[in-house]
């Protein structure tokens, strides 16, 4: 089963390649890893998408745990929570698709961030099947390229106790 | 007072307790060396090559519960530390490795010397460091110690370029330790502990299992409470024995491919296995699914991710195994109505009877020397109270079946990795730790020559370290493998040309013996042991002579080869990987 796990470390110099070698070392999968520095600039946090049984997801988290930089680890899949992935989709369209594009790009709540002659690059935001969904979309309109960033993901506030 | 990076370094490992530094000197360490040349208080112990450097402060940190420390240079004398921290990675041994480094403004140069040293060992150290500020020089080399001594110790590297140890900086030494990121869990919880204590106060079968982990958390006393009061039968890893007394009369010596018979027939029947401080290797479980299959599992570690990683566990309890049998034993006590030993009668008259089955034995010879015998003479003229050293293979698995330990901290061997050409330096390092203490390295011919240059270090400090080779011109435990599993096909294992160990003994100012006959054996032992000096004993063994009981690879533990057995060549066992 796939798990999004997000975890919180040492901004240090080789905390990411730690991590990374773990995965490799013990033969775990990443589907996507995201890093960035929190709101405390000293802690950064890991948002890593993984997938196994029962048994190696208790033992990467486990693994993740050990490692000395490592502060607090949460593993998102079991609670309730929000995540979100970028693309930055280039295409080039035949004339005849360019509206096409467009009009395609705002259904998905898209953005133009660059054009050329014959290009579009198309920046979308949303969950993992948004983003799929979109590029299947494009495809037949000639996609030159993307890039995705991989999953970011943040736990939902649970909601205030009413009387 | 403004100091050097160089001079920081030895202040702080003079403040850790360091006393011997083990290491080898090269271009960018050549300012701390500079510094070791007329201290008084920190002896540079100069090895013959780096990984001898990282064994010794390993054997070191094993036989005396302290830190060991090496320093080496960068480039090559980096990458030769790598073995020796793989090794005590495994073992979870507490050392602290200097490794020099180019420059920071030539790192990622390809400089002359220069290896990424902290990228290297990233995943055969607890944690590294890159010191990259001579400002910061003394917390880390703090939380160095303080990482590879705590929760599950193992070693640490640091880093140390050239400019931060030629820098200066003012000296401040940091008082405590504190690592947000890192807090190990001492405490066992204390529900689970009730809940191991109901199990075993239910179970009609039980076995302690003990490893490394009492070793390390000094917990003997306590084990030997909880055995003795709960009459549970013991049985050891390689890494846990004398964490037990082996001559105790409920020790049943060790498990696993090379343990005894009743060792692993006792753990396939009983059904609650008490796993203490160890980390159920497949060396330990043979196929885990036919791994003691009645038995309820209770694991306690201070390791979280020891704990099923290998086997289903039912009880788990994380901490510091000292502090949890502690616990334990407290909450135990309010059980004590029962007898225990009228509960345990049939289980340990049961055992009694497999001892008496099949004890751990081997066949005497008048004509040719036994390696078991040579061991069983060292135990009987140290009167069990050596430090043994061991190197890997079949000298290995003897040591540990024929010499019993009855306290911790007296065998040193590589039971995680299995690394040949560590017991030879580690003795060097056990012997400083223990200078009125008789250390002998059991090796092989095959092993010993992997650190043989070590013989100079032993002989210039003047360690009366023994070496007893058992040399049967073979790598013996392969050897072993290909008779039982590769149809007799000696694929390398036959080394031809072994060197005259006497003559080389003598050649590097030791003093070399030998025995080639079962007669000569004690006398030459007696004689090693009189000598205040480096003695390397060559014992001419049977080459033919095998490990045994033995548990084909992939075989559940309860599937064991024996001597007598052995029906040569019509029944071959298929190894599975």
């Amino acid at each position: 089963m796939r798990h999004t796990i997000s975890v919180l470390a040492e901004n240090k110099f080789g905390v990411l390649s730690r991590v990374a070698a773990l995965f490799s070392g013990r033969g775990y999968n990443i589907e996507s890893i995201s890093s960035g520095p929190t709101i405390d600039p000293q802690i950064s946090i890991m948002t890593i998408v993984t997938s196994g049984d029962d048994w190696v997801i208790e033992q990467i988290t486990k693994q993740l745990n050990k490692l000395i930089d490592v502060i607090k680890l949460v593993d998102l899949t079991e609670l309730d929570h929000v995540e979100r992935e970028m693309i930055l989709l280039k295409v080039s369209p035949r004339k005849e698709s360019k509206i096409e594009v467009l009009r395609t790009a705002e259904i998905f709540r898209g953005r133009v961030v660059d054009s050329s002659q014959d290009t579009y690059t198309i920046e979308v935001t949303g969950d993992e099947k948004k983003i799929d969904a979109f590029i299947e979309l494009m495809r037949p309109m000639g996609i030159k390229e993307f890039v995705r960033t991989g999953k970011v993901a943040i736990a939902r506030e649970a909601p205030k106790k009413t009387k | 007072m403004k100091m050097t990076g160089a001079e920081i370094i030895i202040e702080c490992l003079k403040r850790e307790g360091v006393k011997y530094i083990f290491g080898y000197p090269g271009g960018v360490v050549l300012n701390i060396f500079d510094l070791l040349y007329d201290d008084k208080d920190l002896k540079l112990i100069l090895t013959r090559h780096e990984q001898g450097a990282v064994h010794a402060a390993d054997g070191y940190a094993r036989a005396s519960g302290k830190p060991g420390v090496a320093l080496v240079t960068s480039g090559p004398g980096a990458t030769n530390t790598v073995t020796g921290l793989a090794t005590a990675s495994m073992d979870s041994v507490p050392i602290v490795v200097l490794t020099g480094q180019v420059p920071t403004v030539l790192i990622g140069n390809d400089a002359f010397q220069e290896a990424d040293i902290v990228g290297i060992t990233r995943s055969c150290t607890k944690y590294n460091f890159l010191a990259k500020d001579v400002d910061d020089l003394s917390n880390v080399i703090r939380e160095a110690f303080h990482i590879a001594k705590t929760g599950r110790p193992g070693p640490v590297l640091i880093d140390l370029p050239k400019d931060v140890t030629s820098g200066k900086a003012e000296f401040v030494w940091p008082e405590k330790v504190f690592i947000r990121s890192y807090n190990p869990t001492y405490e066992g919880n204390k529900w689970m502990i009730e809940r191991a204590a109901s199990e075993i106060a239910k179970a009609r079968k039980p076995v302690i299992i003990a490893g490394g982990g009492c070793m390390i958390s000094e917990a003997s006393d306590e084990l030997l409470e909880l055995a003795e009061n709960m009459k549970i039968p013991v049985v050891m890893t390689l890494m846990g024995l004398g964490s037990f007394p082996c001559t105790h009369p409920l020790a049943l010596g060790m498990l696993g491919m090379h343990g005894t018979y009743y060792a692993n027939k006792t753990v396939q029947d009983s059904d609650l296995l008490i796993a203490i401080g160890m980390r159920f290797d497949d060396r330990v479980t043979g196929k885990v699914d036919g791994f003691a299959p009645n038995a309820k599992i209770l694991h306690i570690d201070i390791d979280p991710t020891s704990i099923r990683k290998n086997v289903r566990v039912d009880i788990p309890v994380v901490g510091d195994v000292k502090r949890v049998l502690i616990q334990l034993n407290k909450v135990l006590k309010e059980y004590e109505k029962e007898s225990w030993a009228e509960l345990r009668k049939v289980w340990l008259r049961q055992i009694a009877e497999w001892k008496k089955d099949r004890p751990l034995t081997y066949t005497f010879s008048d004509d040719v020397i036994k390696p078991q015998f040579v061991v069983e003479k060292i135990y009987e003229l140290t009167k069990g109270d050596a430090i043994i050293c061991t190197e890997v293979g079949q000298n290995q698995m003897w040591a540990a079946q024929f010499y019993h330990f009855d306290k911790p901290r007296r065998l040193l061997t590589s039971g995680g990795l299995g690394t040949m050409g560590y017991g030879f330096p580690a003795a060097i390092g056990a012997q400083l730790a223990h200078p009125d203490k008789m250390v002998i390295d059991i090796a092989g011919d095959g092993s010993i020559q992997m650190n043989i240059q070590e013989l100079a270090t032993a002989v210039i400090y003047k360690l009366p370290v023994k070496v007893a080779i058992l040399n049967n011109h073979y790598l013996g435990m392969v050897r072993q493998w290909q008779e039982l599993f590769f149809n007799e096909r000696y694929s390398y294992s036959n080394l031809d040309v072994v060197p005259d160990f006497v003559a080389l003994a003598q050649a590097y100012g030791a003093v070399g013996l030998r025995a080639s006959k079962p007669s000569e054996v004690e006398p030459v032992l007696k004689e090693a042991f009189k000598v205040k000096k480096t003695v390397f004993i060559d014992f001419v063994i049977d080459w033919k002579e095998k490990v045994y009981p033995m548990v084909p690879a992939g075989a559940t533990l309860d599937i064991m080869l024996f001597e007598e057995k052995e029906k040569k060549p019509e029944r071959k066992l298929k190894a599975v990987k």
